[in-house]
């Protein structure tokens, strides 16, 4: 068994306005999982996700994370979050500009990156030529290009129409299964979770616990016909149940 | 000559035309694009042109004598026979006005940058940058010139006080709302200080920046008028406002009127290249630069 990447012991973080928003969340993540925490909105799944990028930290319990993860933590937010003055190969390179990574080294590495989202084409474009699924494209090969050991996703797809978000759900599934990384994807969507992540942290509402932890019984490579299978629908019913439970 | 009478015919001319333009509008089905091209330069030409037209016939009609009222026409012709002697003037206001603005520049975006990189800073200094804003130059011009024995440098100081304001507030206000999310990820891949200020706030800053520039450049020119205006006509090169002052003196209003025309002409062209400036930094992504049909 291998050593565990990302673990949290009774984490509960409490905001400065007095909002609870998380009480006593314990959770241990293993290297290559891919997991989906599930919850309403503001039920503190974003806050859950910005601890364990270490952007905020917990008011009391701890998060350990494993050696390896130092440096390698990868963060795609709600919106695609880009910096609309430099092009979208300037996009992806600045994680590695900042850790000092000269443009001429980076170059083959940001090239593969956007051909493996789709965006060969689009290197010299600015984010505003771009649709909304496609700037979120940019911004996931922006958080994948430094290899991170763990990527953090925030409800990246909830602002697309369905059927990008379908197809960017297909490309994501084979990015974790070619790249071998951790995911923890954070979502409100039943289906989207079902459909991506191997296991699902259902929350309950504010201030957020863990309801259940739930394996995904469905095979490793996925498309959209899945959505189509019965086993699939299972799987939905299952969660929503556990879903349900957990608001009451 | 009654002046009373022919403010009414003035009025009643602007109100028939006001009208015209009204009856135009609403029976003549303009394509879009006509208007949109075409009239956004003819329209105000026209208004220009009736204007200038009404007040040379107000002129002629009650004859008001030039030291009073000149018409355009012989302002047009004293622009052209005084035009070299002005333009010397004219030249000296701009190196005022240009000099300030630079240093405008350098000052406040200097400001701008410690403010947003020390709140402490920020807070105990804004207050002043306020007051200095607030109080009207020239009260405070006279000093200037008492206590900076050149008088270039003394006009400069003054301009560049009047322009200093709008580049210091916007610019600490654009370094001060960069993305947040895109902050935190700065944050994240542990950028220092500087890369995020060069990155990240710089960058984010580059809009309400310009936008300030364009309000100094013209703040700069009224800041070396101003400040002429009160340092008087001495020295041995003088700038319009010194023109404007004598011509006032000797009553030759037709000059006054000529020498005012070079100002505003100015203010313009200051307005128009600053403008040109801030689209072309910004014509690939802002909004403020992106063309009506992108």
């Amino acid at each position: 068994m291998a050593e565990t990447l990302l673990a949290a012991a009774a984490l509960a973080k409490s905001f400065r306005n007095g909002v609870a928003a998380l009480a006593g969340v314990d959770l241990a993540v293993m290297p290559g999982e891919f997991v989906g925490v599930l919850g309403p909105s503001g039920c503190g799944k974003s806050t859950l996700l910005r601890i364990f990028a270490g952007l905020i930290e917990p008011s009391t319990g701890r998060v350990e994370r494993a050696a390896s993860l130092v440096g390698r933590i990868g963060f795609v937010f709600q919106e695609p979050t880009l910096m609309p003055w430099a092009t979208v190969a300037d996009n992806v390179y600045l994680p590695l500009r900042l850790a000092g990574v000269t443009r001429t080294a980076a170059a083959s590495r940001i090239t593969a990156m956007l051909e493996s989202l789709g965006l060969g084409e689009f290197a010299a474009a600015y984010p505003r030529q771009l649709s909304g699924g496609m700037r979120m494209r940019v911004s996931i090969a922006r958080a994948l290009v430094t290899e991170p050991a763990l990527l953090l996703l925030d409800e990246p797809f909830a602002a697309l129409d369905e059927i990008t978000r379908f197809k960017l759900n297909e490309d994501l599934r084979a990015l974790w299964r070619q790249l071998h990384c951790t995911i923890i994807f954070v979502t409100h969507s039943v289906f989207e979770s079902v459909f991506l992540t191997n296991r699902i942290l259902v929350m309950t509402k504010r201030p957020g616990r863990i309801a259940a932890d739930l394996a995904v019984d469905l095979p490793e490579a996925r498309d959209n016909a899945l959505r189509l299978t019965e086993r699939y629908a299972d799987n939905c019913r299952t969660v929503s149940r556990r879903l349900a439970e957990a608001m009451a | 000559m009654n002046g009373v009478y022919w403010f009414w015919r003035l009025a009643a001319a602007l109100l028939v035309g006001v009208g015209a333009a009204f009856l135009f509008e609403w029976h003549v089905d303009v394509p879009a694009y006509f208007l949109s091209r075409f009239w956004r330069i003819a329209a105000p030409v026209l208004v220009g042109v009736a204007v200038l037209l009404g007040w040379q016939a107000a002129v002629w009609f009650s004859g008001v004598p030039a030291y009073v009222l000149p018409g355009p026409w012989l302002i047009a012709k004293t622009l052209l026979h005084d035009g070299p002697s002005l333009l010397g003037a004219l030249l000296v206001t701009l190196r005022i006005t240009f000099a300030a603005l630079a240093l405008a520049i350098v000052v406040g975006g200097a400001l701008a940058i410690l403010f947003s990189l020390s709140r402490l800073l920020e807070v105990s200094l804004f207050p002043y940058a306020v007051i200095l804003q607030v109080t009207p130059v020239i009260a405070i011009a006279p000093l200037i010139i008492i206590w900076v024995n050149d008088v270039f440098a003394a006009l400069l100081v003054c301009a560049t006080i009047v322009a200093f304001f709008p580049i210091v507030a916007n610019t600490t206000l654009g370094l001060n709302s960069a993305d947040r999310n895109l902050n935190d990820l700065f944050h994240l891949y542990g950028a220092s200080r500087w890369q995020t200020l060069r990155l990240l706030r710089l960058p984010s800053a580059l809009p309400l920046f310009l936008a300030g520039v364009r309000i100094s450049g013209g703040l700069a020119l009224i800041g070396a008028v101003v400040a002429e205006f009160v340092a008087g006509t001495g020295g041995a090169e003088t700038g319009l406002a010194s023109r404007i002052i004598e011509a006032g003196y000797r009553l030759e209003i037709p000059r006054m009127f000529a020498a005012l025309f070079l100002l505003s002409l100015t203010g313009i062209a200051i307005f128009i290249v600053l403008s040109r400036l801030s689209r072309l930094l910004l014509r690939h992504w802002h909004e403020s630069a992106l063309e009506p049909s992108d």
